[in-house]
C-alpha cells in the first residue's frame, strides 16, 4: 500500500512537471482563463443597450418627438440618424447601420390628438433574429408605457390594471449573473481536459509510455497518477476563477461553498475521467485533441450555457444528461444565485459521480488493451 | 520560390494528412456533428414555459383569462392550490413562473388595479424577460377583448407593428446555422495549422526539412495549401447541409459565399500557422488554439451576443476576431443576399487580418534550429 502511494506520487509528480517545467505551458495554464473570463465577463450579455436604429419622421408634430424620446433616451436604444425617405431605412437596415428603424406616418400627433389610434412600423433586421426579437421585447415596453402615460394624461380614464412583477434570485434581470457562472464552468472543463486529453497522448507520440509500462505500476497506479495533476490544474484553476467572479464581477455568491466544492471534486472526477479515456484512445496528440474537441464542443452547446435545455427536442435532452457540464452548471447557478445547499443538489452531483468513475473504469481498462 | 519544391512539399503534408485520420475527420466529422446537433438540438425559441396558477377564488373572468393564457403556445400552465406551493414549485425548478390570480382579481380589473401577480425565476435573465413580455402581450390581449365584449374597446394610442426583414418567422435555425458555420470552419482552420508546425519541432523532423534547400515561404505554403483544400471541403459540406438538410434559405451567391469562405479560411489558416510557428510544443499550440480561437469565435463574433451592446473596450477587441467579419458575412448571404457594402466592408476586414497573420507566421518562422 505504502509502495503504491509512492508511486502514484511520484508519477504524479512527474506529469506536473511535464506540464508546468516550461515558462510557455505554464504561461497558457494560467493567463488565458483569467484573461477570457474578463473579456467575456463584459462581451456575454443578453441584456441590449445602445442598439443603433434610424426613424422616418414624417410627422411635424410635438408627440412624434415625444414619442422618438423615449427611445433614445432610453439605455437599450441609441438614435443613429434621422433619415428621410423610405429608401434611407431601407438602406440602413440593408447595410447593417441600424438593427432597428421606425417609420412615424404624417398623421401621429393629430391621430393622437384627436383620441384616435395611431400606427408605427417598426422594422428589424432579422439577420440577427436573437437580438431582432429581444429588440422587439424591448420596443413594445417602450410603446406600452408611452400608451400609459399619454392615456392619463389626455383623457384621465387610468389606465389598464397592469401586472406587478417580480424576479427572484436576479431581481434587475442582470443576465451577467446568469453567464458568468456558466462561463466558469466551461473554462475548468477546458483546463481539466486538456491536460488530461493530452497526457497519455503525448506519452504515446513521444514512445515513452512503453518505458511507463514496463516500471513495476499497475494500470491503476498509473491511472491514478496521470488524473491527479488534470485534477489538481483544474481545481486551481476552477477556484480561481469563481473568485474573480465575486470579488471582480460581484456575482452575489448565496449558497453554500461546501455544495460548491463538492460539485466542482465530482465534475472533475468526470472531465478527467473522460479525458483519460479520449487520451489512451489516441495516438498522437493531434487526435487526442480532436477527441477533446469533438467532446467538448457538444458538451458546451448542450449544457445549457446560452439556450435553454428545456427548449431542446426531447431525445436531445436525453444526451444531455450524458454531459457533465450540464450538472456542473446547474451547481454554480444554484449555488450562486439560488442560495442552495448541499441537500438541493444531491440529483446533480451523482449523476457527476458516476459518469467520473465510469469513464475512469473505461480509461483503466484501454491502457490494458492497448498495450 | 520553386514549383517543383512546393509541389514536393504539399504532396508529402498530403502524405500525412491522408496517413493520420484524425485531419480528415476534423474536416469533415467535425461539421457533419457540430451542424447535426446545433441543427436539431438548439433553438433560442422559448416554447412551452412551465408556468404555477394560483387562483384566489375561481370565477368566470379568471377562467376566460386563464384560457387566454393556455391558447398561447408559449405556456404550459399547471394549477397549484395556493402561493405557498408554486413558490415551492418554482424553487425546485418545477416551475419558470407563477402567475397568482388574487382574490379581487374581478374587482380589480374593472377599476385599474394590479389584480395578478407574476413572479419569475431571474436566474435566466433572458427568458425571464421573455416570460414577462409574454404575460404582459396576453394580459393586453385579454383585456381589450374583455372590453370589446363590453361594447367599450379601451383607447390605445399607439400601435406598433413589428416586421422583421430577412426572418420573418424568427426561426432561430435560420440564423443559428451561418453563425455555426462560421464558428465550424474557425474550428478547422486553427486546428488543423495549429499544430502541423509544432508537431515537426516536437518529432524532431524539423531538422530533416532544415538541411533541404526548401525556403520559409515554401514550408509554410506547404503546409497551407492541402489544409485549405480540405477547408473549403468542409465548407462545401456544412453550406450542403444548411441548403439541403435544415432548409436554411441561400439568398445570395453561391460564388461570394465560396469567395467569402476562402478569404476567411485564408485567415483562419494564418492564424493557425502564427501559433504554431510560436509555440514550440503541441500542447502550448492546443492550448492558445481554443484559447484565441473557438472561445473569441463563440462569444465575440456576433453569433450569440450583440456586440453592440458590449462595453467599448470589448467592442474594439471584437475587430481582431476574424469570425466577426465572417458571421456578418454569412448571416447576410444566406439571410439577405449579395448585400455588397456588408461584404465589402467585412471582407476588407478579413484581408487586412489575413496578411497580419500570415506576414508574422512568416517573420517568426525561421530556418534556425535553436
Amino acid at each position: 500500500m505504502r509502495l503504491t502511494l509512492q508511486r502514484v506520487f511520484a508519477l504524479s509528480i512527474k506529469e506536473l512537471l511535464a506540464l508546468l517545467r516550461d515558462a510557455a505551458s505554464r504561461a497558457v495554464l494560467i493567463g488565458p482563463p483569467i484573461i477570457q473570463l474578463l473579456v467575456f465577463g463584459y462581451a456575454a450579455t443578453f441584456d441590449l443597450s445602445h442598439v443603433p436604429f434610424v426613424v422616418y419622421n414624417q410627422d411635424q408634430g410635438q408627440l412624434s418627438r415625444d414619442f422618438i424620446a423615449r427611445f433614445a433616451g432610453s439605455p437599450s436604444f441609441a438614435l443613429l440618424r434621422p433619415v428621410h425617405s423610405q429608401r434611407a431605412l431601407q438602406r440602413a437596415i440593408d447595410d447593417k447601420d441600424a438593427l432597428m428603424a421606425m417609420d412615424i406616418g404624417p398623421n401621429f400627433t393629430s391621430d393622437l390628438q384627436r383620441g384616435r389610434t395611431t400606427h408605427v412600423q417598426i422594422v428589424l433586421d432579422g439577420r440577427d433574429s436573437n437580438t431582432a426579437g429581444l429588440a422587439i421585447g424591448y420596443a413594445q415596453s417602450i410603446v406600452t408605457a408611452f400608451n400609459e402615460s399619454e392615456t392619463a394624461e389626455h383623457n384621465g380614464i387610468p389606465p389598464p390594471a397592469v401586472l406587478v412583477d417580480r424576479a427572484w434570485f436576479n431581481p434587475n434581470l442582470d443576465s451577467h449573473w446568469f453567464i458568468i457562472p456558466g462561463i466558469c464552468g466551461i473554462l475548468t472543463l477546458l483546463e481539466s481536459m486538456l491536460a488530461a486529453g493530452l497526457s497519455v497522448a503525448r506519452e504515446r507520440e513521444m514512445g515513452t509510455f512503453d518505458q511507463l509500462l514496463v516500471t513495476p505500476m499497475g494500470p491503476t497506479e498509473i491511472l491514478i497518477g496521470k488524473a491527479l495533476p488534470g485534477f489538481l490544474i483544474g481545481a486551481a484553476e476552477g477556484s480561481l476563477i469563481i473568485l474573480v467572479a465575486i470579488l471582480w464581477f460581484h456575482v452575489p455568491f448565496t449558497g453554500s461553498f461546501l455544495a460548491l466544492f463538492l460539485g466542482m471534486f465530482c465534475f472533475l472526477l468526470a472531465t478527467v475521467g473522460i479525458g483519460l479515456m479520449l487520451s489512451s484512445l489516441a495516438m498522437t496528440q493531434q487526435q487526442g485533441l480532436l477527441g477533446v474537441f469533438l467532446f467538448m464542443v457538444p458538451a458546451i452547446v448542450l449544457s445549457g450555457f446560452a439556450t435553454p435545455i428545456a427548449n431542446m427536442p426531447p431525445a436531445v435532452q436525453y444526451i444531455t444528461l450524458l454531459d457533465p457540464l450540464r450538472y456542473f452548471l446547474i451547481v454554480l447557478r444554484a449555488t450562486f444565485l439560488e442560495g442552495a445547499g448541499i441537500s438541493l443538489l444531491w440529483a446533480q452531483l451523482w449523476p457527476l459521480a458516476v459518469i467520473g468513475i465510469a469513464s475512469m473504469i473505461v480509461a483503466g481498462q484501454l491502457f490494458r488493451r492497448f498495450n | 520560390m520553386n514549383g517543383m519544391r512546393l509541389r514536393g512539399l504539399v504532396r508529402k503534408e498530403t502524405y500525412e494528412i491522408l496517413r493520420d485520420p484524425s485531419s480528415i475527420a476534423i474536416a469533415f466529422v467535425l461539421p457533419l456533428a457540430l451542424l447535426l446537433i446545433f441543427g436539431y438540438g438548439v433553438s433560442l425559441d422559448a416554447r412551452r414555459i412551465p408556468v404555477a396558477e394560483v387562483v384566489d377564488h375561481p370565477s368566470q373572468l379568471t377562467a376566460s383569462y386563464l384560457a387566454e393564457l393556455e391558447r398561447s403556445a408559449w405556456f404550459h400552465p399547471t394549477v397549484y392550490p395556493d402561493p405557498a406551493s408554486a413558490e415551492q414549485a418554482l424553487l425546485d425548478g418545477r416551475a419558470d413562473a407563477i402567475l397568482w390570480l388574487r382574490s379581487d382579481f374581478t374587482r380589480l380589473s374593472y377599476s385599474g388595479g394590479a389584480p395578478i401577480g407574476l413572479v419569475v425565476n431571474g436566474v435566466d435573465a433572458n427568458q425571464a424577460r421573455i416570460i414577462k413580455n409574454y404575460v404582459n402581450g396576453t394580459w393586453l390581449a385579454w383585456l381589450q377583448e374583455e372590453a370589446i365584449r363590453k361594447g367599450a374597446p379601451l383607447a390605445v394610442p399607439v400601435v406598433a407593428n413589428t416586421r422583421v426583414w430577412f426572418n420573418p418567422a424568427l426561426r432561430s435555425r435560420d440564423y443559428l446555422i451561418p453563425g455555426l458555420i462560421a464558428i465550424i470552419m474557425t474550428l478547422i482552420g486553427a486546428l488543423l495549422t495549429a499544430l502541423v508546425v509544432a508537431r515537426e519541432w516536437e518529432r524532431g523532423t524539423m531538422e530533416g526539412i532544415m538541411v533541404t534547400p526548401v525556403n520559409r515561404a515554401e514550408i509554410l505554403l506547404g503546409k497551407l495549401v492541402p489544409y485549405f483544400v480540405m477547408g473549403m471541403g468542409g465548407m462545401i459540406l456544412s453550406t450542403a447541409m444548411a441548403v439541403f438538410l435544415f432548409d436554411v434559405p441561400l439568398r445570395g451567391s453561391l460564388w461570394v459565399l465560396l469567395g467569402a469562405a476562402a478569404l476567411f479560411l485564408l485567415t483562419a489558416l494564418g492564424m493557425g500557422l502564427v501559433i504554431s510557428v510560436l509555440a514550440r510544443s503541441q500542447f502550448v499550440a492546443a492550448m492558445l488554439a481554443i484559447v484565441t480561437t473557438f472561445l473569441p469565435a463563440f462569444i465575440l463574433s456576433g453569433f450569440l451576443f450583440d456586440i453592440r451592446s458590449m462595453p467599448r473596450v470589448i467592442q474594439l477587441l471584437t475587430h481582431v476576431v476574424a469570425a466577426r467579419y465572417f458571421v456578418a458575412m454569412l448571416q447576410s448571404i444566406f439571410l439577405a443576399g449579395d448585400v455588397w457594402p456588408v461584404i465589402l466592408r467585412n471582407a476588407m476586414g478579413l484581408a487586412v487580418l489575413c496578411m497580419f497573420f500570415l506576414g508574422i507566421a512568416l517573420l517568426r518562422f525561421r530556418k534556425r534550429l535553436d
